[in-house]
Parts: structure tokens; sequence; C-alpha cells
């Protein structure tokens, strides 16, 4: 293997197999019994507990705390997926130190919070790792319902339907399930396969059908799905992406950050994976720094991520900045790109007066072998006849759409703040609508 | 610096602090180190008759309770005596005192209750220059069944009797060590004294089962399926061991008896409150048992700081402070009234005050949609759950409410008077008021 991080261009293999298995392991890894122990004698059992608010599925914190504490994880498990079905991705991917954690009293008194993330997975892994499933499917309804998009907020709504006794298809555009706990999730954060062991998993509960590669406007239509079932819900996400808008976009070399990271995730081996030298990605949110952090771990020599606002405007957590910088990441704040040249991106400074961002006219060059766009993504594929707002499918409630009979939820779905963990809440309480609904 | 030297009875020790009879002074390699460490003296471990050494259980000896980051709160042990033969004992602790002749070292002792028997020993523990001896009259497993130990600690009728024939065959000052295992602890004290005895030590273990193997259904410690009661120990047992030394302390029959204390002391704290509860010195087993001989040194540290800051020149100095202070329930001041009041800046707003005193107690603390909790004055009755249940020391509080301010609970203005329930109206015992 003849590259290194020095190497010019765009090329694989840039550190040895070893280095780069260690760089994708577990970011944090999994508590043992004697950590869990130590970890949830912290807890203090609030009254009214104000993890319990921030969380966004409402799971019973304190409970499950004390479940694992007097020695019953699977009980704690229980705890967990009765609010969240997909709670084991959540323990991974879930921005705690913006949600529970930020709120523990034990942060607010000490600085230092009640592990809630480590000790969810604790408890989930262990309940998972012994097979079963802890639901049983209610008696058959006779009720079918159709859930358009298998990531979080359809296979939540899917499980909670299934085990209300109806019978769910859920469809797929992609080729796996999962959606982005499958194909947008750094890595390092979700090991071993779990994305598709969770599905799995969760489709123990039987009565859910997984149709993949069947998408609105490639063979389904609303109107259809309508016809043949007596619910439809709508998880279709944000399969758009926004446009850079600066000269060169077309160029080699640049490239949307979610298909890299997609690409990053099904990959079967990560030294065959090309990268730049010299990478820049443009954005501020989550997948900016999954894409920066991956792109390091891989080998790239210099990684920076081009913001346009400020530190404090940044929609990537407070942890994931530190995150990327501790692994050599550098974060550029206001600055903007305004053309990819061969080998280099052009930016310029900005400044932010009364909410509107321009250009201080002041320009300079990066080195850039490889750009990555991580500026949002978009509706796309919705389907005609329902209500948008804000560029996201308008919902009331409990995901009620503008269209009789049609739910929606996730990040498709206006109201949200796209998280794995909304979308769960959403597809869970979009089905409990349903099934009030249909059975009345 | 404060002087810690120690006369309990005339043994001198340059602290207050022995280790008790017990494992760690089972042999003269652990009471080595121990000196080593500081500690002022050790009780023995007790030492049986003449002949075969009691055998002891081949399976687990202790059993424990745990607090949170397992924490050892409460230990239980069915071990008995010292299993080794008595000749080694005997020359170990004379090589011993030896050694160390500004340590005190008091030699434990159970012998069958025949006064032949006593008479033996006690002279072959004199010839070792020990210091004292203390009967164990405590021991609540084993040899009981064999009519010894706390058999004799719960009949004081044995207890003057036996403390009557140590008296007669010895010169060495005897202590009686108790045994919690009775109704009332002043009977087997005033027993002690009564047959002459220079002291009482207390409290022994509690008898006690430390838990069930949910499994197999065997009690706590579990030997081949089966459990006996062992005797209970540790910070657990303290309270329970403060109160009945207070309560030997303050009985008239008893008032000047010197007591060793002994039950859950794990820092200098609790032994200061044992001195002051009218203990003169303190023995000490667990807390070594958890965390090793070192502890002893943040006791004499922490003594020695805190007589400092409060001016207190000598150990002796301390012994009793708190026993006048100790009375019978009948004769607390009904007119002293508080209330909790709750530190705000302090507060984390765990809520556990709230929970607590809304479903167990008397809906006196509110707690708004922002999360602050305070106390209603009307309704609070001062029962300090709050207080007990706050995870932050110090944040609650009980505020007295000053003479002449209404009580919004009963409506009536406090009153700088004392006045207990025996002159109380609504005691139909009361006296007449006049």
């Amino acid at each position: 293997m003849a590259n290194s991080q020095m190497t010019r261009g765009i090329v694989s293999g840039r550190l040895p197999a070893e280095t780069i298995a260690r760089n994708f392991s577990d970011l944090h890894a999994p508590l043992d019994a004697h950590e869990a122990a130590v970890a949830s004698d912290r807890c203090y059992f609030c009254h009214d507990a104000p993890c319990m608010t921030a969380c966004p599925t409402s799971i019973d914190i304190p409970l499950f705390i004390r479940q694992i504490q007097t020695g019953t994880p699977e009980a704690a498990a229980r705890t967990i997926f009765e609010q969240n079905i997909l709670g084991g991705m959540c323990a991974r991917v879930c921005p705690t130190e913006t949600l529970c954690e930020e709120v523990c009293v034990r942060e607010v008194a000490e600085g230092k919070p009640v592990e809630i993330g480590r000790l969810q997975r604790f408890a989930t892994d262990t309940l998972m790792a012994q097979g079963a499933h802890p639901f049983a499917r209610g008696a058959s309804t006779g009720k079918r319902v159709a859930v358009v998009g298998g990531g979080p907020a359809g296979l939540s709504c899917a499980h909670r339907l299934a085990m209300k006794g109806h019978d769910v298809v859920v469809y797929d555009a992609g080729p796996k399930a999962g959606g982005l706990n499958e194909f947008g999730i750094a890595s390092y954060k979700s090991v071993g396969g779990f994305a598709q062991a969770e599905v799995e998993w969760l489709l123990q509960i039987g009565g859910i059908d997984v149709r993949l590669g069947e998408a609105l406007g490639s063979g389904l239509t609303l109107e259809a799905l309508r016809k043949d079932f007596d619910a439809v819900f709508l998880g279709i996400g944000l399969a758009g992406v926004n446009a850079l808008r600066a000269e060169g976009e077309d160029r080699g070399g640049v490239r949307d950050a979610v298909d890299f990271i997609a690409e990053l995730r099904q990959s079967k081996d990560l030294t065959t994976l090309p990268i730049g030298r010299n990478v820049v990605v443009i954005g501020g949110g989550m997948t900016a720094v999954d894409a920066a952090v991956q792109s390091k771990l891989l080998g790239a020599e210099n990684v920076t991520i081009v913001y346009r606002r400020g530190r404090e405007r940044m929609g990537a957590s407070e942890f994931e900045q530190d995150l990327a910088a501790s692994k050599g990441v550098r974060i550029l704040y206001n600055a903007m790109p305004v053309a990819v040249h061969d080998g280099e991106i052009e930016l310029e400074y900005t400044v932010e007066t009364a909410g509107s961002l321009k250009g201080t006219g002041e320009r300079f060059r990066l080195a850039a072998d490889q750009v990555f766009k991580a500026i949002g993504q978009v509706l796309a594929g919705a389907p005609s006849g329902v209500r948008i707002e804000g560029g996201k499918i308008s919902v009331s409630g409990d995901g009620r759409t503008s269209v009789d009979g049609v739910w929606a939820g996730g990040d498709c779905a206006s109201g949200g703040d796209d998280l794995t963990v909304t979308a769960v809440a959403e597809g869970r309480d979009a089905a409990e609508d349903i099934h009030r609904a249909l059975i009345g | 610096m404060a002087d810690l030297s120690s006369n309990f009875v005339g043994i001198k020790s340059p602290n207050p602090f022995w280790l008790a009879s017990a494992p760690p002074t089972d042999k003269e390699y652990n009471v080595r180190r121990a000196f080593e460490a500081g500690w002022g003296g050790v009780v023995w471990k007790t030492l049986g008759e003449e002949g075969p050494p009691i055998v002891n259980v081949n399976g687990p000896r202790y059993g424990a309770i745990w607090g949170a980051d397992r924490r050892l709160l409460g230990l239980n042990n069915i071990e008995l005596i010292t299993d080794r033969p008595l000749e080694v004992n005997l020359r170990e602790i004379k090589a011993v005192k030896r050694d160390y002749p500004d340590r005190a070292v008091v030699v434990s002792i159970m012998v069958p209750c025949e006064e032949a028997a006593w008479k033996a020993i006690l002279p072959r523990v004199e010839e070792t220059g020990a210091d004292g001896i203390e009967l164990n009259f405590g021991c609540p497993h084993g040899m009981s069944e064999r009519g010894m130990g706390a058999a004799v600690g719960q009949v004081p009728e044995y207890i003057e009797m036996v403390a009557r024939w140590c008296k007669a065959n010895t010169r060495m000052p005897v202590i009686v060590k108790l045994t919690p295992n009775i109704t009332d602890i002043r009977k087997p004290a005033r027993a002690a004294k009564a047959g002459g005895a220079d002291a009482v030590s207390l409290i022994n273990t509690i008898s006690s089962i430390t838990g069930v193997d949910l499994d197999s259904f065997s009690p706590l410690p579990s030997i081949d399926g089966k459990g006996s009661h062992g005797g209970y120990c540790g910070p657990a047992v303290k309270p329970i061991a403060l109160n009945m030394v207070a309560e030997i302390a303050r009985d008239s029959e008893t008032a000047g008896l010197p007591i060793s204390g002994i039950g859950g002391v794990t820092t200098w704290r609790d032994a200061a409150e044992f001195l002051a509860l009218g203990a003169g010195n303190v023995q000490v087993c667990t807390a070594a048992m958890t965390y090793g001989f070192k502890i002893v040194q943040e006791m004499i540290s922490g003594l020695s700081q805190w007589m400092d800051e409060r001016g207190h020149d000598s150990v002796a100095g301390i012994v009793g402070r708190a026993v006048p202070n100790v009375t019978d329930w009948q004769y607390l001041n009904l007119n002293y009234v508080t209330k909790a009041r709750i530190d705000q800046e302090a507060c984390i707003k765990c809520g556990r005050c709230f929970a607590a005193c809304e479903d167990t107690s008397h809906q006196a603390i509110t707690m708004s949609p922002d999360r602050v909790f305070e106390v209603q004055d009307d309704e609070c009755v001062a029962c300090n759950l709050c207080v007990d249940v706050c995870p932050v020391e110090g944040c609650i509080t009980m505020e007295q409410l000053e003479p002449g301010v209404v009580d919004p609970r009963t409506g009536r203005t406090v009153s700088a008077d004392y006045a207990n329930w025996t002159t109380h109206p609504n005691n139909p015992m009361a006296r007449a008021a006049e």
C-alpha cells in the first residue's frame, strides 16, 4: 500500500487497516456490568425528573436507571422500549448532552451528569443480546396501514401499529430498511451492523411486511395507497440536498456529504474508500461534523469545516464540535464558499448583522481536492395534494396531514428538530392516532 | 494541639481509638501492624479455655449490606472466638505488649460459666503483662448455643456472678462487654456494676441475617445452602449503639460507670459522638476491616482538629458532654417551633423533598412549573423528612420561629416558655396548672 496522508488527490488506503479499524470503533465503549452499577448509583431518582421531560420520547429515565441498579436491566430495557422502540439506536446517537444529560440535576450541581445515554445502551443491549422481543402483537384488527419510509419514524410507527394488531406494509426506496440509522449516521456511533440488527429485532413483533426498492413516484402513488390501505403514514425523510450556489459546484471532487456518509456506512472495507488529502466540508450541522470527522479518520491530512455563521449558531452540538476538534478537524466560522477551483476552494469571510448575512469582501483560498456539501437536506418526492409548509409536510397534532387518512412524521414533517429520537416519537404518536381513528 | 491521650479505667493509651476484639486482633502479625499504623490499643480476639481450639466454618464467615457505590454499611459475621491454641495467643500477647508498652492491650475472654474455668485462665492472661480483660458476654452466634457469650450476657445474674469471680481472681481491670440482643440494656450494665466490674463495653453485634439467596433460598452468608444468624456491625448499627451507651450513661444506677463505646465507629466524628454520649474511649472493627488500619490516621487528625477548633484540650473533657441533653420524650419542649427552609441557591431541583412531603408527609412543599420548591409554613410540621432526603447537605435546614411570631400552621403565637407533655392540656395525666 503506497498511499499515505500526504498522497495528492482523492485516494484510498491512506492509513493502515489496523489504524482505520481502530478509528472507526465504538465512539463510546459500552458499559460493563460494574461500570453500569457505579453509574446507576449516581441517579437521584428525581421527582418529575427533568431528564424525562427533556427526552422527546419521554422515557422514564429514573425508573429505568433504578431497574438497572437493582439488577434487572431487562426490565429497564422494557421501560425504555415502551416509549422508544429504537431506544438502542437512540442510546448511541442521541445528542444527550443537549437533551436528558444537559438537564440532569447532577450536571447542574456538579457539571457531571448521570451517564443516561450509556446506561440506556447497557439496558437495551442486554435485552437485545438475549434475542427475544419484549412485546407481543395484539389480536388482529383486520386493518391495513401503509408506512412509506423505513427510517426511524416509519419503523417506530409500524411497530406501534403492529402492537395494536394492525397489518403493516413498510415501503422503503433503499436496498435496506433503517433510513438514516443505516445510511446517515457516523460509523463510529453504530458499529457492528447494529442498525440492521435493530431492524430485524424490531420486526420480530410480526405483522410488518417490508418491501424494499419502492417509493412514491417510482411504483407507488398516494392515491393507490389510500385506496388499498385503511391509513397511510409518510416517513419519507428529506431526500433532496441544498445546492452550494458557488461557481464550480459541478466540478469533480464536489459531493454531497450525505452520499459520502452513506457510501462509507455501506463500505465493506474502509481501506478501499477514497478520500482527499485536503478535505473541506461546507456546513454547520451534525452531517458536516460526521463527514469531516470520518474524512479525518480515513486519513485525510487536512480537514476543515467551513460554516458561514458564528460558533453559537452552529447546528452541531458543542460536544460534536469538540469531538471534531479532538480528531484534528479545523472549524472555520464566518466564512462562505464563493467558487470551487482546481484543487482549491475560494471562500469569503462573512458578517452577520441583524440576522442577515453578507460577505465582507475579504476572500481567501484553501487547498481542497475534495469538497463535501453539508448545507442541509430538503423535502423531495412528497406526494402532490399534501399541503407543504415551510418546506415540510404540514402536520397537526399527532401527525395528521391535510389529506384525510394520511399521517406524516420524522424529518419530512413540520415541527420536528431533525433528530432520530424526535422521529421515533412522531412515528409512535401518529400510530396511536391512526389506531384511534381506525378503531375509535 | 489537643491531647488525645486516654486513661480508661487506669489503662493508658496514646489515643482513645482501640481495635475491638475481632478478626483484626486475632494474632500478633495484625496487632503489630495496627500499632504501627497508630492505633492506641487493642482488645485481643476472644480467648477460650485450654484444650482443643474451637473450629470455624469453612465457607463464608461474613455477609454485608451496601449503600450507593457499594459502600459497606453493615457487616455480619458467624466467626467464633479465636481458633488458635491458647498458648500461642498468650505468647503473642506477651511479645506484643513487651514491644509496645505505651499501647493498651486488653484480652477478651470467654470460658464456660464455672468459676474454675475463670480461675484457670486469669493468671495465665495476667502473666502476659496485658493491661486488662474484657469479658465477652456478647457474641450472639455459635458460642451462645454452648451457654457462653450472649447466653450469659442476656442473664444479668450471670453477668454479676462472673464479674465477681473475675474481680476476685485478678488484679487486672475488668471490662464487661454487653450484648445488644436484650430488651433493656441498663439491666446487664447494672449487673456488671454490682459484680464489681470496672467498666462495660458495648455494643457487641446484633443478631442478624444479611439477606437471602433468591436462587437457592439460603440465608446469607450461606454455608452449603443453610444459614445461621450472625452478628451485625458497621455504620448501620451506630444509632443503636449510641442510644444504648447513652441509656447507661444517664441511668442513675450506673452513672459514672466507665463505658468503652463500640458500634459502627467509622470516622473521627462517630468517635466524638460516642465520647459525648458518655463513652470513655471507642473500639473500632468494621471500619478497619473495610478500609484497613490506616483509617486511624483520619480519626486522630479529625478528632484533634475538632478539639483544637472548639477548645477542648483533653479527651476526658469531652466525655459525657451530651449526656445531660439526653432526656425522655415527655420532657421535650413543645413550644420549640421550627419550619423547613430551602436554600434556593443550593437547591439542585431534584424534587425529592417534594415527593417525600407530598406523598408521605404533610403536603407542605409546593413545586412550580420551573421546579422551584417552596415550603408552606401553614402546613409544615417540621418533621425534617425533606432535610433527610435532600442529596445536598445544608440545602434544607430547620429554622426556629422566634417567640412572639405566629405559627401559620396552628395560628398560635410561639411562646418563649418551656412547656412539655407533662403539663399539656391534652394530656389526661397532666398536673393541673397552678
